[in-house]
């Protein structure tokens, strides 16, 4: 087992025509993902890296009965085609997308669960369930499978803390990217919950960073709800307030949001908290150790 | 990106709400005639990104156009927060009775839109909501429906504003929302909506900051951004696509993606160094990305050595160095680097450098010790 992909998933790439779109399908097929169908209005009827292309998400449904969708177009359109794969139906969006108006994602963030789909993103990196499938634009070669489940705001920082577990030879359930913006689909607390309820996933990591009270509630969460180990690490310890740090949700406003504030919240919550990346391995095998 | 004062004025006027009119004034002299133009008492502001203008002693009262001219000779050249004051709002002076806060914001936590208002007006809202929680009034718009009318008139009840005043108020109010989604605002703020002597509603401050993700669709409040105020460095960074902070330290970063960014500047601190900003090149490391990058970092005075912090992923880890080598070609840079350099084909990237006199090291723990060690020896 794993959560939310797995060899069961059937994919469809919203803007597999593009560079980027085209670049990832590649990528994600020759890490096994099964990539059933793509979609770029207008561009029906053409194949890409031998997947069909599509004018409609509807269309690519009634033909090839995705499951996820991986969505990879610019940000004036990204809201538009989240909220068409909602309409049709696909219970997993996927959005890689940077740069989406935030106003823009408050409409969809509500429009996508009053029709009870779960979107993750935008502006992450996807998720990986080692061995299983890739829906995202993380490298495949530095996970291997195994019983660690990863949850993390960032893209680059969770391949580094992956690359240390998987070179201290502790492998990963699945790998889950929630995102940089102020306003995201899925939060660390659904992941968690996920992680909970999954037989596979014996430790989890959560990579959080400044900016808003996410982690915060799921240290609550935690300390309430998670009977499995977690360790943390939070990345913003001298980052200055007021300045947005690369993610737009990445920002300490009004004295709220600092590193120190969630590492306090995880620590009251008996998480473990790395000071450094690499040290994140360290904790990981002294808490399955301990179990 | 903020606004200024008066670029917010001018567009809460445009929606209608009561702002207080006034003149921009970049030298004394123009200050004096925005005084005689208008007449009377006048107030004269800095227009400068930093908060706490008052307290800087970057707003003065004035009673004729000789003490106006005085007071902006005063406040022009000015150091508010290391922010050089280059414009004053010169606008009458208006007596009032009572100080409102009325302000929308994004809450990130019920991802919606929320309208805060209070009584105590005037002050700092932030202090406001720590110590008297109970002072500022809340109302989430519906993110279909929008900020409605009865919950604007709640607010003003909340507030115990007279029934004869509440209208007015919750005009305002929903003016405010409705520019806050209609220019992708993250903050429209009054502070202080003030009641005059003669019962009218003003806005004697008017604050703006935008969602820079929102610009692309709003080309003509992007045209508003003042690139004098912006840190010349940040700006060329802003023009080449990177992300850039100047900070204090004297270790300079050149990482690809956000959270690493953090996390590496957060090393260079546990290793007893202080990071001198952070920068985020993006996906991919490019060449030209990686070389403006350099450009930028070396520019500031203040760095000692360079930290290098790529986790290639899915780009090649030749390529990368190939990139660098390119970019280390064009810049001339006079400290010494350190590379970390992670991803596929990451040992042929490796060698590239070696071969070409680089110092490349596996950890961003090593990586940051050394950096920060050769920043001090410099």
């Amino acid at each position: 087992m794993a959560i939310l992909v797995d060899e069961s998933t059937r994919l469809l790439v919203q803007g597999i025509t593009g560079r980027e779109g085209s670049f990832h399908t590649q990528q994600m097929i020759e890490y096994g993902t099964r990539v059933v169908a793509g979609v770029t209005p207008g561009a029906g009827g053409r194949e890409v890296h031998g997947v069909p292309v599509f004018d409609t998400v509807a269309e690519a449904v009634a033909a090839t009965q995705p499951n996820v969708s991986f969505v990879a177009v610019p940000a004036p359109f990204a809201p538009d085609a989240i909220l068409e794969a909602a309409d049709a139906g696909i219970p997993l969006i996927v959005c890689i997308t940077e740069g989406i108006p935030v106003l823009e994602m408050v409409r969809v963030y509500h429009a996508v669960r009053a029709r009870g789909v779960r979107l993750l993103g935008p502006n992450c990196p996807g998720l990986i369930s080692p061995g299983k499938a890739k829906v995202g634009i993380m490298p495949g070669f530095i996970h291997t499978p195994g019983p660690v489940g990863i949850v993390s705001r960032s893209g680059t920082l969770t391949y580094e803390v992956v690359w240390a577990l998987t070179r201290a030879g502790i492998g990963q359930s699945t790998a889950v990217g929630i995102g940089g913006d102020p306003v995201i689909g899925t939060s660390f607390v659904d992941v968690l919950e996920m992680f909970q309820h999954d037989p596979e996933t014996q430790a989890i990591v959560l990579i959080g960073e400044i900016g808003g009270a996410d982690e915060e509630a799921a240290a609550e969460y935690i300390r309430r709800s998670v009977t499995k180990p977690v360790v943390g690490f939070i990345a913003g310890r001298t980052a200055p307030p007021g300045r947005r740090m690369g993610h737009a949700g990445a920002i300490i406003s009004g004295g709220r949001g600092t590193a120190a504030e969630k590492i306090a919240a995880f620590e009251a919550a008996g998480v473990p908290v790395a000071e450094r990346p690499a040290q994140v391995a360290e904790l990981v095998r002294q808490v399955l150790e301990r179990r | 990106m903020d606004l200024h004062e008066y670029q917010a004025a001018e567009i809460f006027g445009r929606y209608g709400i009561p702002v207080n009119r006034g003149i921009v004034a970049r030298t004394p002299e123009e200050a004096r005639q925005a005084a005689e133009q208008l007449g009377g008492r006048v107030v004269v502001k800095a227009q400068v990104h930093a908060g706490g203008r008052g307290k800087a002693g970057g707003i003065r009262l004035a009673n004729d156009p000789a003490e106006a001219e005085a007071a902006a000779s005063q406040i022009l050249g000015m150091e508010i927060r290391g922010r050089t004051v280059r414009k004053v709002l010169v606008a009458p002076a208006v007596a009032f009775d009572r100080e409102y806060y009325l302000g929308v914001v994004l809450d990130r936590d019920a991802r919606r839109i929320v309208v805060m208002a209070s009584s105590a007006g005037g002050v700092d809202i932030e202090e406001v909501a720590r110590e008297r929680p109970e002072a500022v009034v809340r109302e989430h718009a519906d993110p279909f429906l929008g900020f409605l009318d009865y919950q604007a008139r709640r607010l003003a009840f909340r507030l115990g504003i007279e029934p004869d005043l509440v209208r007015g108020f919750a005009a305002i109010a929903r003016q405010l929302y409705q520019v806050y989604v209609d220019c992708d605002a993250s903050l429209a703020e009054i502070n202080p909506l003030v009641l005059t002597r003669d019962r009218t509603w003003m806005a004697l401050d008017s604050k703006m900051v935008l969602d820079d993700n929102g610009l692309f669709r709003h080309p003509d409040l992007a045209d508003l951004r003042d690139t004098e105020e912006e840190d010349p460095l940040e700006r060329e960074a802003r023009l080449a696509g990177i992300s850039f902070v100047r900070l204090d330290g004297t270790v300079g970063c050149i990482v690809n993606g956000a959270g690493l960014s953090m996390a590496t500047m957060d090393a260079i601190k546990l290793y007893g160094g202080e990071p001198a900003n952070f920068l985020d090149i993006g996906g991919g490391a490019s060449a030209q990305r990686v070389a403006a990058a350099l450009r930028i970092v070396v520019a500031d005075p203040n760095v000692r050595s360079i930290l290098v912090n790529i986790f290639g992923g899915i780009t090649r880890g030749d390529v990368v160095a190939q990139g660098l080598l390119e970019a280390l070609r064009e810049v001339d840079v006079r400290v010494p680097i350190v590379i970390r350099l992670v991803g596929t084909r990451q040992e042929e990237g490796r060698r590239l450098l070696e071969d070409a006199g680089f110092t490349v090291v596996d950890t961003m723990e090593e990586a940051a010790e050394r950096a920060v060690a050769a920043a001090k020896s410099q």
